[in-house]
């Protein structure tokens, strides 16, 4: 068996690489969470005091649409050419691939994330009553929560029919605890009421849990025949 | 093993007729609630039996994955497809009894939302199996039940956060059931745990026979295909 490390670190810098010279992925999460921003500034008045209650269900859900995106793309680019088929022959361990591929995804839902934030502050008007810095653990441990798990499912989604539609089908049901720990940490943090240890740790153990089961099964579903 | 089936269907058959009657005229009124509280006899033994189905699926899938044993993922997909039946029966039931008891159809506390969500995983497991084709279907279906399986608990947990408005459990420990309903209780309990292994077994068996069917056509069709590029060979071979 060939290191691990390597592997996934030379499959990443080739995605990067990739997506750098043709920002396929990034410009269309992009877009699309700047829809999402513009369509629910229809649906209530985005600046009223009250919508600070529910700014963190929106920002997340705008990244978790978003998120479904660049996820979709995640193996489509080694179905051409049966790329997927010749590194299962090779000697690589599977989850090189699943690591590169989900560290690929959370760099670039996370850039998103970056390049979102400042927009709906601006927009909704929203301004941190409890510890802003908090928000960066909850934002790291929820996009990996998100992308992990959404990686899984791309890959499993990718042996179906209609494969694109099959992915938010099987990751929204498995994710409910990971965005309501998002969401609900979010709003303690933003509204400064009481504290958001709970959803911290319950977003950790998400990710301690589920990234275990993604390594520990990912083999399986490559090889699936 | 096949002349079990129509004994534990009668079986089933009676205890269903018998717990019905235990639960509609046998067991007092509830004082509060009043008649409306009976449905509480269909409405936990559905839960029991959905999970346990539920359990049952996430156990031929382990096997399955270990194994690669095609029957332990028949037995999956039965058991999951009446476990979302059951479930449904539990969702529907539900908002019948707490609209005239609380006064709503639906609240987001603990037990109903987890059951939903376990109810939205089951479907969304369903849907794999619809959509996938061929061999590596069981694969990922059993994949998918065990990942439905590790987040039940963090469900559970995140929405245990929130106030509960869903009455106590009523069995166990300090359970407040009254004794004149408990017959009526644990009867259903048997009754639509039969019921549940009774339509688990059905949908297996059925199951099985599709896919022997589904082979036979396969192999049908391959033959037919064979005999007909002979002939043609045959034919091409004469002129």
């Amino acid at each position: 068996m060939t290191p691990l490390w390597p592997i996934t670190w030379a499959s990443l810098a080739k995605d990067i690489r990739l997506e750098w010279r043709s920002k396929d992925a990034i410009n269309s999460m992009l877009f699309f969470s700047l829809l999402v921003v513009v369509v629910f500034s229809f649906s209530f008045d985005p600046t009223a005091e009250e919508s600070r209650e529910i700014a963190g269900g929106l920002v997340w859900i705008a990244f978790l649409f978003s998120a479904v995106v660049a996820l979709n793309q995640t193996w489509a680019r080694e179905l051409r050419n049966q790329v997927l088929d010749a590194y299962r022959v090779s000697p690589a361990p599977a989850n090189a691939l699943f690591l590169s591929k989900a560290l690929g995804n959370f760099i670039l839902v996370t850039l998103l994330e970056t390049l979102m934030a400042p927009l709906f502050v601006i927009f909704y008007n929203l301004r941190s009553l409890g510890p802003a810095w908090l928000l960066i653990p909850v934002a790291v441990l929820g996009t990996w929560a998100l992308v992990v798990n959404g990686t899984f499912f791309a890959a499993i989604s990718l042996r179906t029919r209609s494969r694109e539609i099959m992915l938010p089908l099987l990751l929204f049901p498995i994710s409910i605890p990971a965005v309501q720990g998002m969401v609900e940490a979010t709003r303690i943090i933003l509204s400064g009421e009481g504290s958001a240890r709970f959803w911290i740790v319950l977003l950790l153990t998400y990710d301690v849990v589920f990234t275990t089961a993604c390594l520990g099964l990912f083999g399986t579903v490559l090889q699936a025949e | 093993m096949k002349r079990a089936f129509p004994i534990l269907a009668a079986v089933t058959a009676l205890l269903l007729a018998y717990g019905f009657y235990l639960g509609q005229f046998v067991a007092p009124t509830e004082r509060t609630m009043g008649e409306v509280q009976r449905i509480f006899y269909f409405h936990a033994p559905s839960g029991w039996t959905a999970f346990w189905l539920f359990f049952v699926n996430l156990a031929a899938s382990v096997v399955y994955l270990v194994r690669r044993n095609l029957k332990a993922d028949a037995l999956a997909v039965a058991a999951a497809e009446t476990g979302v039946v059951f479930c449904t029966v539990v969702l529907v039931t539900g908002p019948i009894w707490a609209r005239p008891v609380w006064g709503i159809w639906w609240t987001w506390d603990i037990r109903l939302t987890s059951t939903l969500v376990l109810w939205l995983i089951y479907v969304s497991y369903l849907l794999l199996r619809r959509f996938s084709e061929g061999a590596q279907t069981p694969v990922l279906a059993a994949v998918l039940a065990i990942f439905g399986a590790l987040d039940v608990p963090l469900v559970y947990f995140s929405i245990w956060f929130f106030r509960t408005q869903h009455p106590q459990p009523v069995i166990g420990n300090g359970g407040s059931l009254d004794p004149s309903m408990r017959p009526a209780f644990w009867m259903n309990v048997l009754a639509f745990s039969c019921f549940g292994a009774l339509l688990c077994w059905a949908r297996y068996r059925l199951e099985l026979m599709q896919r022997q069917v589904h082979d036979a056509q396969a192999l049908e069709a391959l033959m037919d295909d064979t005999t007909e590029s002979v002939k043609s060979v045959r034919g091409r071979a004469a002129s």
